[in-house]
Order: C-alpha cells, then sequence, then structure tokens
C-alpha cells in the first residue's frame, strides 16, 4: 500500500519525501484547495521544483485542486489545473463535478483522483465518477466503517484511498457549511474550516476560550489538553447537557488496521495534515513508514508515540469502527 | 410564473402527524410542487411508509406535482438499495441528493436537490446533461455566485430555499442519539422528540444549531423576502419553502401574497414571525456574509446601489 | 523544563541587565537570520506590517518582532506594548518552533504555548518560519566579537534540548 503524505510548505515536502512518502500531496497557494490558510502553500516555481525533488527521489506528487469553483471565476481552477498538468503533477485530487469534466476534456491523459471532498461514499457514487470522468482512484470519506470499505473495494473499478492518520472530519466531508454559518467561510467555497481571521483566544481566569465569530466553541481548563477550535469539535450545551455534541478534540489514528484495509482492497493509505509543520509531517511519516515494515505485534509502541502530536493528545478510529456511530 | 416548492420534510414525525400535515397542504397550501420522502436517516423510512400512497394521492388530486427525495448519505449497502428501488421502480419524479443516485439516474428526467454540491454553471450545466430540469441550489451559495450559475445555465430551471432551518451537515454519527446516551444502531428513534430539532446552545448560552438526527441544522430559519426580487430578475423561477413544525400552509399562502405583489417583504415578514414565533431568522448566506446573520433591507438597499 | 548551566549564568543575569545590550544582542542576531534567509517573511504577504509579540515564560522579557521593517524591539515584561498577535512559551520551546524542529499544534494542544491576538497573523508566521530552514548555530556562527562562543555553545545547547525534549 502507497503512504500518501501532506505538505503545507516546500520544507515539509521535501520531508515527507525524505522520511519515505510514496506521494506527496499538496495545493496551490490560493482558494483552489481545501487547506487556504495563510502563509501556507505552493507557488508555481516551487511545486515546480518539489516535483523535481520527489522524481528524482522516486515519489510521486498529487495536487489538490478540491474546492468547488466559484460561479463566473472557474478560470482560477482552470489555471491551476493547467499549471499543475504542466509542471508534471502525477495526480490531479478534484471535487467539483465541472472542474472534473473540465480536466477530462482538456487533458484526458492526466491522471484525476476523486477528492474526499466530493463526498463518494458508495460504490454506485464511485462508478459514477469513474465513468463520467475516468477517475482512478477515490479518497473515501471518514463516514465509513471498514465492513463498508471491503463491500465498495469489491464493487468499484478505481483504486481506494483512505485517511488512516490526522485531523477527523466528524461530518460527511465536502457537505458541510457548518464554518460558513458562523464565519461566512467554508472549506467549500473558500478552502477553510473555522478560519483562523475568525478565531479569538480569551483568558477568562485560568480558563482558555476559544471563539469562532461571535460564538464559544470551547472552555478549556487550565493544563487541559486542546484541540483546533473546530465547530464540529465544541462543547456545547445540548438540553440540560453539557459536552462534546459531535465529537471531542481528537485525531484519527486506524494504523491499528492496516492489514484489514489491504484485505479490504484499499491501496493507499493517506495522512492528513496540510496545515501542520514540517516536525510533524517528518514525524508522522517516518514512524508511519516504520509501522508499515514491522509485524502487527510490534506497531503499537511506535503509534503511542505519534499520540502527543495528536489534537487532544487523543486518537480515535472513528467511523471506522462501528461504534462510533 | 414563479412556482412554490415545499421541500421534504427533515425531521422525523411520527406517521399521522406526517400525513395531517400533507393533508392540510393539500387542501391549504398554494405551493405547486411537493418533494416527498426520507432524505435524513434510512432508519425512519417505516414511519411514513403506510402512509405515503394516500399522501401522493391527496396531493396530486389537489392538483400538486409530486416528486421524492432520495437519501442525503448513503453507505451501507441497505441504503444502496433503497436509491436503487427509489429510482427503478417510482413512476414519480426523482430528486436527487447523493452521487449514487445522480449516477443511477443518469439519461433519465430528475431533480437535484440542495443537498448536491452545484456551485457553478459548468457543473450546473452538467446535472442538466445528465437529465436534470431543476436544480435547487445549496443554501450557503451566495446571490453572487446563483446569478451567474443562473446566466450560465439557460437549459435548466433553478430554485432558491427561502424558508425554514438550513441543513448545514450530514455525518455516519447520529448526535441527536449520543446527546440522549444512545448510538445510531440502537437509537430508538429519540430524534422523533424534537419535531422541530434539538437545540444545540454554546457554553455562553447562546442559540447556536439544532441536531436532526445525523443532520446538523442552523439554529436560525433562512427568510429571504426582499430578495425575491433580485432572484426573479436573475433567472430563478421557484422558491422552496422547508417545513419546520409549524403553519406552512399559512407560510406558503404568505410567499404567494408576497410574489402576486398584494403584501410587502416587512409585512410578509411580521406575518412569518406571528406563524413561527419560536424562530430567529437569518439570510446571510445570500448576501455572501455568515450564515447565521440577518442582513436588514435597508442596508441590503444602500449595499445594491 | 529546567535550564542547564551553561544556559543558566547568562540567562538569570537577565533581570539584572540593561535592555540596551540585550537589544544589541538581539539586533544583531535578527540581521545575521533575516541575512542567511533573505526571503523568510515572504510567505507573510499582507501580515508583513503585522506587528509580533515573542514572551519567553522563562524570562522577564518580551521580543517584539516588525518583519515590515524589519525591526526587533526588547521590551521588559509589565512594559506597555501594542501587538496585532503573540505567542508565549519557555524560550527553548521558542527557538526549536524557530528552527521548525518541533510542531506548533501540537504544543499547542499539550497547552505549552500561548497565542494571543490575530490568529491569521500568528499562523502566516509560523508557516512563513516553518519554510524557513533556520539553523542557528550554522546561521548565527557569523556572529563577531566577544558574544560570538557565548552564542554559538547556547544555540547548541538549544538544539540538543530542544531535540531531546520538545516531541
Amino acid at each position: 500500500m502507497e503512504l500518501i503524505c501532506p505538505a503545507g510548505t516546500p520544507a515539509a515536502f521535501r520531508e515527507a519525501v525524505d522520511a519515505g512518502a510514496d506521494a506527496v500531496y499538496c495545493g496551490f497557494r490560493d482558494e483552489t484547495n481545501a487547506r487556504n490558510f495563510p502563509g501556507l502553500n505552493f507557488s508555481r516555481d516551487e511545486l515546480r521544483d518539489a516535483i523535481v525533488y520527489a522524481r528524482k527521489k522516486g515519489c510521486m506528487t498529487f495536487v489538490a485542486l478540491n474546492t468547488f469553483m466559484r460561479a463566473g471565476n472557474e478560470e482560477i481552477w482552470y489555471s491551476a489545473a493547467a499549471d499543475a498538468v504542466r509542471l508534471g503533477a502525477d495526480a490531479l485530487i478534484l471535487a467539483d463535478f465541472g472542474l472534473m469534466a473540465h480536466v477530462r476534456e482538456h487533458y484526458p491523459e492526466q491522471r484525476l483522483h476523486v477528492s474526499v471532498q466530493a463526498s463518494a461514499s458508495n460504490p454506485e457514487a464511485i462508478n459514477f465518477l469513474v465513468e463520467a470522468f475516468d477517475a482512478k482512484r477515490v479518497v473515501l470519506p471518514r463516514t465509513l466503517t471498514i465492513g463498508d470499505i471491503a463491500r465498495i473495494g469489491r464493487k468499484v473499478k478505481c483504486e481506494i484511498e483512505v485517511f488512516v492518520f490526522g485531523g477527523l472530519c466528524v461530518m460527511a466531508e465536502g457537505r458541510c457549511s457548518l464554518s460558513s454559518y458562523a464565519t461566512g467561510k467554508s472549506p467549500n467555497m473558500n478552502g477553510v474550516c473555522s478560519p483562523a481571521s475568525h478565531v479569538r483566544y480569551r483568558q477568562d481566569g485560568s480558563d482558555m476560550v476559544s471563539e469562532l465569530g461571535t460564538y464559544t466553541i470551547n472552555r478549556f481548563s487550565q493544563g487541559e489538553a486542546a484541540g483546533y477550535p473546530t465547530l464540529c469539535k465544541g462543547r456545547f450545551d445540548i438540553g440540560d447537557a453539557r459536552g462534546y455534541a459531535f465529537e471531542d478534540p481528537v485525531s484519527l489514528d486506524v494504523m491499528g488496521e492496516i492489514e484489514a484495509l489491504k484485505d479490504a482492497g484499499v491501496s493507499a493509505l493517506k495522512i492528513e495534515g496540510r496545515q501542520r509543520g514540517k516536525a510533524y509531517v517528518a514525524e508522522v511519516v517516518s514512524t508511519l513508514r516504520q509501522v508499515l515494515a514491522t509485524a502487527p505485534s510490534g506497531r503499537g509502541p511506535l503509534l503511542a508515540r505519534l499520540r502527543a502530536l495528536s489534537e487532544g493528545q487523543k486518537t480515535t478510529v472513528g467511523a471506522y469502527e462501528k461504534r462510533w456511530r | 410564473m414563479t412556482e412554490l416548492t415545499l421541500g421534504p420534510v427533515y425531521y422525523l414525525w411520527d406517521g399521522p402527524k406526517w400525513r395531517d400535515f400533507y393533508y392540510r397542504i393539500a387542501d391549504e397550501a398554494p405551493v405547486d410542487r411537493i418533494i416527498l420522502g426520507e432524505t435524513v436517516c434510512s432508519k425512519r423510512q417505516h414511519f411514513i411508509e403506510p402512509y405515503l400512497a394516500e399522501v401522493v394521492e391527496r396531493l396530486e388530486r389537489a392538483g400538486k406535482s409530486v416528486a421524492f427525495s432520495s437519501l442525503a448519505l448513503v453507505t451501507l449497502e441497505r441504503e444502496s438499495r433503497i436509491v436503487k428501488e427509489l429510482i427503478e421502480t417510482s413512476d414519480h419524479a426523482i430528486e436527487v441528493n447523493d452521487l449514487s443516485a445522480i449516477g443511477l439516474i443518469n439519461g433519465r428526467r430528475h431533480l437535484v436537490g440542495p443537498l448536491i454540491n452545484v456551485y457553478n454553471g459548468p457543473t450546473a450545466r452538467l446535472m442538466a446533461q445528465r437529465g436534470a430540469d431543476r436544480i435547487c441550489l445549496p443554501p450557503e451559495l451566495p446571490f453572487s455566485s446563483i446569478a451567474r450559475i443562473a446566466e450560465d445555465t439557460s437549459d435548466v430551471a433553478l430554485e432558491v430555499m427561502v424558508f425554514g432551518r438550513m441543513p448545514l451537515a450530514i455525518s455516519a454519527r447520529c448526535a441527536h442519539a449520543r446527546s440522549k446516551g444512545r448510538i445510531k444502531d440502537n437509537c430508538q428513534f429519540v430524534c422523533g422528540e424534537e419535531p422541530d430539532g434539538l437545540p444545540i446552545k454554546t457554553l455562553d448560552r447562546q442559540s447556536f444549531l439544532v441536531l436532526n438526527g445525523v443532520q446538523t441544522m442552523s439554529h436560525t430559519c433562512q427568510l429571504l423576502l426582499g430578495e425575491l426580487t433580485d432572484l426573479q430578475e436573475a433567472g430563478v423561477n421557484a422558491f422552496r419553502l422547508s417545513p419546520q413544525d409549524c403553519d406552512m400552509a399559512r407560510i406558503a399562502a404568505i410567499f404567494r401574497e408576497m410574489l402576486s405583489g398584494s403584501l410587502g417583504p416587512e409585512e410578509a415578514a411580521t406575518l412569518i414571525g406571528h406563524c413561527y414565533p419560536s424562530a430567529k431568522f437569518s439570510n446571510g448566506f445570500h448576501h455572501a456574509r455568515e450564515g447565521a446573520a440577518w442582513i436588514s433591507r435597508a442596508k441590503n438597499t444602500a449595499h445594491a446601489s | 523544563m529546567q535550564i542547564t548551566s551553561i544556559l543558566a549564568l547568562p540567562l538569570k543575569a537577565v533581570p539584572l541587565m540593561p535592555l540596551v545590550p540585550i537589544e544589541l544582542v538581539a539586533g544583531r542576531l535578527f540581521k545575521l537570520l533575516l541575512l542567511a534567509h533573505g526571503d523568510m517573511f515572504e510567505r507573510l504577504g499582507t501580515y508583513k506590517s503585522c506587528r509580533f509579540s515573542f514572551a519567553p515564560t522563562d524570562l522577564p522579557l518580551v521580543f517584539l518582532i516588525e518583519p515590515g521593517g524589519p525591526h526587533l524591539t526588547v521590551l521588559r515584561k509589565g512594559d506597555t506594548f501594542t501587538a496585532d498577535a503573540g505567542v508565549e512559551a519557555p524560550l527553548v520551546t521558542l527557538l526549536a518552533l524557530l528552527e521548525g524542529r518541533c510542531d506548533a499544534d501540537a504544543l499547542f494542544f499539550s497547552r505549552d504555548l500561548k497565542v494571543i491576538g490575530d490568529m491569521e497573523a500568528m499562523l502566516a508566521m509560523r508557516n512563513a518560519l516553518d519554510d524557513c530552514d533556520i539553523d542557528l548555530p550554522r546561521d548565527l556562527a557569523r556572529i563577531g566579537g566577544p558574544a560570538a562562543p557565548v552564542v554559538h555553545r547556547l544555540a547548541v545547547e538549544i538544539r540538543s534540548r530542544s531535540l531531546r525534549e520538545i516531541r
């Protein structure tokens, strides 16, 4: 199985390649990808250099163009696709059907992957994308159990990539407007979720309060492990109860299940985290590379090391296990 | 002539309540089209099944056009089967709400629901080529995008949601069941206890969202009134009302009166407020702001000039 | 985190020292970094005009950086100042972050780092520094004069400690 690794900067890209990534995915420094954060991502020149660097070391480069084109401004996405193709991207990761159709028509030879943001969660949906756009690979939503994945694996005519480590979307990806409801900026339209521009940390006595726009998202007592100020991992009042309505601050870790994923027909394992620093990328990629080369019984201690890097310093297998639902 | 569509009931209402709601709609609501059927959670389907045939019959007798809604999130084999059967056996139009339905219905005339990501003209045209003759656009879209899609897409009717809590997210996990100490597989249909959604407040007691089973909806109720003229001029020819647990027949009548010009937007807003007194209204998405915001009409006019 | 004896002496002396020589040395180091990484603040984009505060929790000092200048000011804690965004953490952590040797998000999750102010500006700064390949012993080796051996030893010491302890 391939290990697909994130890079938000050229430095992180080199770390990922050096640490043993089979492919690195990244995006341009604009709204065409779902990690459109300040100071992050690649200029055209940086992508060109990165692809050359990766190629020399036998590593592939996937370019994420996984936001939805803003009506009337499609040219921004079309030119990003044109440049990624020209610079030699090994695959484009797309979510918008209009963009998929455009890429298929203009670059028939270009390998096309379906982004998790497209929310293709069943065999019929995936086969539609294979037939309509000749998609070669689909990144599955983090809403499926391993059993669901195995069933899909038997029925689809393309490769399957799944998230195994890093941030966990609680909601079906690409189908969530919680962020724009609170801030006006969404993953689908702006490439940001709970954007930094609307985040505020406030000290209230010994508590740290996180706010998004005009909403309180969480309150952490002194020393309590914290998470990102994302809505779906906030603490709320529901009726008379107070707690995490959707999910705790926690990250995904399914590396304990890679044998089952392999049996389910998964061909690539994806690490989330283009917004993380190069130290994170180096540590996670090299550790997971080691995990893949180690017998299942010896993997536990390796994985335990990564927990400290996770949101809330905790990990979950999420929807991959049925009871999570 | 601008049409009014009544979207599917997103909440779990018990069978008789659901049936009586549509009887009243058939008898009294001046809507042209009604989208029927469970959209949010496949586990709920049996609640309405016994009443479906009589509801369809009553609505059609009243001259309404009826279409069936497909499921929004399809992950289980059983759910795949439900969508497939719906598309293969239905003699009514289908409104598709997930990719599997889009794939399966190819070539047949259909409707595209607001839970499909149509953000631009090229995508809308692609849907039209595959057989869509009507698209209800996602609630998140600002007016600028709606107008541009309408400009780019002449061969498909466009619809915009103008009333109701906005469907913001859907998950494999049921937060509603979870809030009552259950999980999805053992939920006992506790979401039925809140026919208008279970409110979520922030730690500072600010109303924020409501839970509806696996779906998360806005606390605020989308309300577009002063914006309707701009939408009509841009080429939007149908407006969608999304059912809340209030007098929807009356709300439809108010919209109809507004569209015929006998009621101004301010009066309409006041009357709708009376029908749905617990609601806080918003129109922020339309104005490219946070969805929860209410942009007053005066400000809107100033903005436009 | 304890600071070892080699570092403790100069750092413990800080409260007693006048600000001028501290600012002089810090300014010198800042210039050397800029010399080695001319494009250090390129990723900041519009946030280049912001003012950032770096407050080591184990020192009575605040370092104010204005990338637009570029300009560095050293203040005592308690002095009034304005900044668009700021970060607080032990000095070793701040320097390890500067070198991109630890992950800021992880330090935030474990509450070893505090951020205030404009988060977009702070994120831009973090990403700008992270892409820089700063190597303190190498980049600061060119500092001359009597401060040279101390600065070099400091840099190496920070490096070995940050690698061992900040995970």
